[in-house]
């Protein structure tokens, strides 16, 4: 918990002045009754009106300090808070960004969403109720020894004894209760995680009529949740009837000794008193550390969940990675023996792969479903490092890159099209931030996706909704695809992206790239022959080896798996004939 | 006048309050327990303070120290705080009990919401968004009541309490308390009324960066793709300095009402100390009673202290709420009661005259027609954004058309129930989704009550058993939709195996095939023959060898059928089916 405190570092001035002006009001507060006792002894002794009213004079002055203080500590204890969790989410928002596929594979993108939104939050409350209360109890409860101290030392050790008692009661409860409280928070999560489902596969749901299974599973985690809930509450619902308890029988231990001392003439029957005010103001304070702790041992399990995401460091970093100049004479990018395997998985995904490309050669990549055609390509702009084996761009391998450089190369249609919130504009940029609309209206129409733009209110102003909700799925296919295409990429990668398109569409863009991005090295992956047929080289991969590589004409005649994949498209004329 | 402008916010959170109440409802019977527990914790807490006057009485001087009367005194000190101490922890296990089982409630009715909104409410709202109310929001819900339950009553009690004790000592000054305490809670109303605005606010902003956040870490592999960090991280930050702005100010409002009514509560402390000063002058009370009374007017403005927090936190608390409720009172999906069942499909599937448009302002669908007999294969075509996933959203009645009539083996679906229109149907969309769980469990999502044998044999028939075998727990591997190591062809081949176990009457396949390889869709397709041998099939597709062998080919352009046949009359026709086959070899 302590590690996140560095956030705070920008906040220095707040979350030290805002404890010590809620300080200064406590002493504030500690001095009322003082002035009280004199109005009570002198004022009202001597039947003297002025001395009274000047005194309450003085009392309200006081109130007024106190609240200007108490002000003050609380707008820097939000600010400090807040100003904590935006440092904080905006810290873990970066450090997300770091990570490569493997972790985020591995972590899982619902976990991290929860992290960073309703964890940081609780890790703020948090943050807010030490600030503005937690230090000010144990101010109280040293004041009070202390004070108890000047009375009687011996009945100190009344105080003496109870506090660490008080500490061990308190520290018992909390680590009783925190990992429960943890246990809690992941089985929220799955709800999170169940609701997010729902909504995404609604129409699945609801096509198998699946709504009441849904909803007893949800139900099943709920009642899950309810019970640890009440059994985490019960334990920390100890905390204050156990310090109360405590209390008290120092209360009664102070009655006893007390009595024994008075009697004995070391002290006086209004030092009793003062002795158990003090312990009362104990108490108080007390029960404000009580009520907080429940915050407390929740801001703790969010703060090592989220602990947790920040020690997971990216596998794939580019630290230390200096710009490299391009080698003019090398292929475009190049495999040698590379191997690949998931993490967590036992077998390759990729067995042995060595290939070279060469600058403006188009390629296609084809194969069965899971042979690794994504794999393969997932290996050039570095998401995931090649288990064995090297992957090299322009002659220099992709791990001595920076990110950015590499990155920068590629152009990249992820199979999935995803698009986001925005303008047509924005999202457009995504690859150059300073594209011109002109450069975009091109990528646009090499992507064949100008004329329903044009067709759209506002044109480049059109608003996407989140995932691109307001688009058909080709749509959406033909925007990714000329995302990619803006900034001039010099390598362009057809993640089988173009399976939502009609063929018309299909081949009209594959023209297109054809024509107009002279010298670019296009990967086309794909499913379809007819995508790929006319590609320079085209790999077919099999189980994660490559089965044949050549153009399509000399693989029909040469490569059995190739050939067995022309003829579930084609008929043999048609093979023949368009070759 | 300024009443009347705050009454929209009061009445939201009015109206959230008493739909609370409704959900603690079926829990009152733990109201009475509560109640009473509370009761004798704070009667025994104020009887605490009297028993310890009384020892203190007793030990006067030195050795004039009653040790007989002190013993007794101690022991029944002793047993009052053992009762408290009880009292306050059963109390505290009831409230929580209320708290929590109101909060499962209002989670799974949420959920059971979700399940009943229109498609159109989900397609068109960030899930983000949602998701946040039925999550965070009902977690502010939860805390909220929690706090303000075990607060709220044992603050009044003492009140009460603290009040009869005051009446008993000296009525005049009691009325001094009585007046002016009133002003502390006229401060706390006016703080808790523009914190519930701010933290309305807080709770919008925060929706907004729940939303960015999912887009963003949601998609994180695009982000990265694309070297999109930076810009992510700017329109991150500016959405997290909004929230951060609000919230300060919220935090702050909502914190004022300690420090104010604390104010409030010194004046109290020192109008007593004067009244009561200028009243011991003419002896009308002792200094003895002045002293009980100051320490009682301390206990009677401390629990107004806590109830106006504890109001502040239920502002909180029914901020969110309203947002919870407004969620659930969202128009639901027009209700199946009354609604035959059918059981029987003869595969007839007819539209006529239907028209349909997402919004308003811009029809898709016009004069739709359409009609298959038993058994046939009708594919449809067309450039994209034509209407063709609309269908299917009109087919299965995710969406109500808005003029004409689709019906079913003759029944207008309208008069159907939607469970049983669509178990006739069998849907394979292009965009996968699994849920997170075993294999098993996602083949079996159509027929959970399905055999092992059965889920195999489904595998088999599209030949997805091969792969399974070769994870690492087969069939019991958990997936989910970002599962990395299936491709998109295997997630769409076990999306089939869902659909080839259920066996359903009428089959919708959008692109269903379009990342498998081709040699796998031949086989599939295949199986596929064999399953709708004498059904009704539906199918949207690309690549012709799909599209070819089908019954009737209905070209769609701008949600118009243009041309309708089967494969060699349209080739013949050579119309625009035409153009679009022969673009197929227009490479270059």
């Amino acid at each position: 918990m302590f590690r996140l405190a560095r956030f705070l570092k920008n906040y220095k001035i707040q979350s030290i002045f805002g404890p010590l002006f809620k300080l200064i009001e406590a002493c504030f507060e500690l001095a009322v009754p003082l002035i009280m006792a004199d109005i009570i002894d002198t004022g009202i002794k001597n039947e003297d009106s002025s001395y009274i009213l000047w005194r309450a004079g003085l009392l309200v002055l006081l109130g007024v300090l106190g609240l200007t203080c108490s002000l003050t500590a609380q707008y820097f204890a939000a600010k400090a808070s807040v100003g904590f969790g935006k440092e904080l989410r905006s810290a873990l928002f970066k450090h997300i960004n770091t990570l490569s596929y493997a972790e985020i594979d591995k972590l899982g993108s619902h976990t991290l969403v929860t992290r960073m939104t309703s964890d940081i939050n609780q890790a703020q409350t948090g943050v807010n109720m030490v600030l503005r209360l937690f230090l000010r109890s144990p101010f109280i409860v040293l004041g009070s020894v202390i004070m108890a101290f000047t009375i009687s030392v011996k009945l100190t050790l009344i105080f003496l004894i109870m506090s660490p008692a008080l500490a061990f009661v308190i520290y018992k409860i909390m680590s009783a209760t925190i990992p429960r409280f943890k246990k809690v928070q992941s089985t929220l999560d799955k709800a999170n995680l169940q609701t997010s489902e729902n909504l995404t596969g609604t129409r699945v749901v609801r096509a198998f009529s699946r709504q009441k299974d849904e909803q007893e599973e949800f139900e099943k985690n709920t009642e899950q949740l309810r019970i640890m809930q009440i059994t985490a509450g019960r334990i920390s619902a100890v905390m204050n009837p156990a310090t109360y308890v405590l209390v008290n029988l120092s209360i009664a231990a102070i009655l006893w000794f007390g009595g024994k001392s008075v009697d004995t003439g070391s002290i006086t029957q209004g030092e009793v008193i003062a002795l158990l005010n003090y312990m009362n103001q104990i108490l108080l304070a007390l029960l404000a550390v009580a009520l907080l702790v429940t915050n407390i041992t929740r801001m703790y399990a969010c703060a090592s969940r989220i602990n947790e995401v920040f020690d997971v460091h990216t596998s794939v970093s580019d630290e230390g990675n200096t710009a490299v100049p391009e080698d003019k004479s090398a292929p475009r990018v190049e495999f040698r023996n590379v191997s690949f395997c998931y993490a967590g998985s036992g077998e390759n995904t990729l067995d042995d792969i060595t290939f070279a490309v060469q600058k403006g050669e188009t390629v296609g990549i084809i194969g069965g479903t899971g042979a690794g055609k994504s794999s393969v390509i997932n290996l050039i702009p570095r998401f995931y490092d090649a288990t064995s084996g090297s992957v090299l761009v322009d002659g220099t391998d992709v791990k001595l890159y920076p990110f950015s450089q590499l990155r920068g190369k590629i152009g990249i249609v992820p199979q999935k099209a995803v698009l986001f919130k925005g303008t047509v504009r924005e999202n457009m940029r995504w690859r150059d931030e300073n594209a011109t609309d002109e450069q975009i209206w091109n990528a646009l129409e090499i992507a064949q996706a100008k004329d329903f733009i044009l067709q759209k209110q506002g044109q480049l102003d059109y608003g996407i909704l989140q995932q691109g909700k307001n688009l058909s799925g080709g749509q959406r296919q033909r925007l990714t695809i000329a995302r990619a295409l803006v900034g001039d990429p010099e390598i362009l990668i057809l993640d089988d992206s173009a399976s939502a398109l009609d063929l018309a569409t299909d081949a009209a863009l594959r023209r297109s790239i054809a024509e107009k991005t002279e010298g670019m090295t296009v990967f086309i992956v794909s499913q379809r022959i007819s995508s790929i047929r006319s590609a320079d080289k085209i790999i077919v991969l099999d189980d994660g080896r490559i089965a044949g590589m050549g153009t399509h004409m000399q693989l029909y005649k040469t490569c059995e798996v190739y050939k067995e994949i022309c003829l579930s498209q084609l008929s043999e004329k048609e093979v023949a004939q368009h070759g | 006048m300024a009443d009347n402008k705050q009454s929209p916010k009061k009445q939201g959170s009015k109206q959230a309050l008493k739909m609370l109440a409704g959900y603690a409802k079926p829990y009152r019977a733990l109201f009475v327990p509560t109640v009473l527990f509370a009761l004798i914790s704070v009667a025994a807490t104020l009887y605490a303070p009297i028993v310890i006057g009384q020892a203190v009485d007793v030990i006067v001087t030195k050795g004039n120290v009653d040790f007989k009367a002190l013993v007794p005194r101690i022991a029944l000190l002793l047993s009052t705080v053992a009762i408290t101490a009880l009292c306050q922890w059963l109390m505290t296990l009831c409230t929580n009990k209320i708290t929590y089982n109101v909060v499962r409630d209002l989670r799974n009715d949420a959920f059971s919401k979700l399940e009943k909104l229109p498609l159109s409410y989900i397609d068109s709202h960030p899930h983000g968004d949602i998701i946040s109310r039925m999550i965070t929001d009902v977690e502010a819900v939860s805390d909220g009541l929690l706090m303000g339950f075990a607060q709220l009553f044992t603050g009044l009690c003492t009140i009460i309490g603290t009040l009869i004790f005051m009446l008993t000592i000296n009525v005049r000054i009691t009325l001094v308390v009585v007046i002016i305490t009133p002003l502390s809670l006229f401060v706390a109303r006016f703080v808790s009324r523009n914190t519930y605005k701010l933290f309305h606010k807080q709770s919008v902003a925060r929706g907004e960066l729940t939303s960015l956040v999912e887009e963003m870490t949601g998609e994180q592999k695009t982000v990265s793709a694309f070297g999109y960090e930076q810009q992510a991280i700017e329109k991150f930050e500016q959405a997290n300095k909004a929230l951060s702005d609000v919230s300060v100010r919220a935090i702050f409002f909502s914190s004022l009402t300690n420090p104010t009514t604390r104010f409030v509560n010194g004046l109290v402390y020192t109008s007593v100390g004067i009244v009561g000063a200028f009243t011991a002058f003419s002896g009308g009370i002792t200094i003895g009673q002045l002293s009980s009374f100051l320490t009682y007017a301390n206990q009677y403005t401390k629990p107004f202290n806590e109830i106006s927090g504890v109001i502040t936190e239920l502002q909180g608390a029914l901020a969110s709420a309203g947002r919870v409720f407004e969620l659930m009172s969202e128009k639901q999906e027009v209700s199946d009661e009354g609604a035959k069942v059918i059981t029987h499909f003869d595969g007839r599937v007819d539209a006529s005259g239907v028209d349909f448009s997402y919004t308003p302002e811009k029809p898709l669908i016009k004069d739709f027609e359409l009609h298959v007999r038993k058994g046939q294969r009708t594919a449809i075509v067309g450039p994209t954004g034509c209407g063709k996933t609309t269908m299917i959203n009109l087919l299965m009645r995710f969406y109500d058309v808005d003029k004409g009539s689709i019906s079913v083996s003759g029944e207008n679906i309208r008069d159907l129930t939607r469970e049983s229109l669509r178990s006739g149907y069998g849907m394979v969309l292009q965009e996968t989704w699994l849920k997170t769980g075993t294999i098993r469990e996602n083949i079996a999502y159509g027929k959970p009550d399905a055999t092992d044998a059965e889920v195999v044999a489904a595998a088999k028939a599209a030949y997805c058993h091969g792969f399974i075998k070769r994870l690492p727990m087969g069939y019991d591997t958990v997936i989910s939709d970002s599962y990395a190591t299936l491709s998109a062809g295997q997630k769409q081949l076990l999306c089939i195996a869902r659909v080839m176990l259920s066996v359903p009457e009428m089959l919708i396949l959008d692109e269903a095939t379009s990342s498998i390889d081709t040699r796998t869709e031949i086989l599939v397709q295949n199986a596929f023959a064999k399953l709708m041998q004498g059904r009704t099939s539906f199918i949207i597709a690309h690549r012709l060898s799909t599209i070819k062998e089908a019954d009737s080919i209905i070209v769609m352009k701008d949600g118009h059928i243009i041309e309708q046949g089967d494969h060699k009359s349209l080739i013949q026709k050579g119309g625009f089916y035409a153009q679009l086959y022969n673009s197929q070899f227009a490479v270059t």
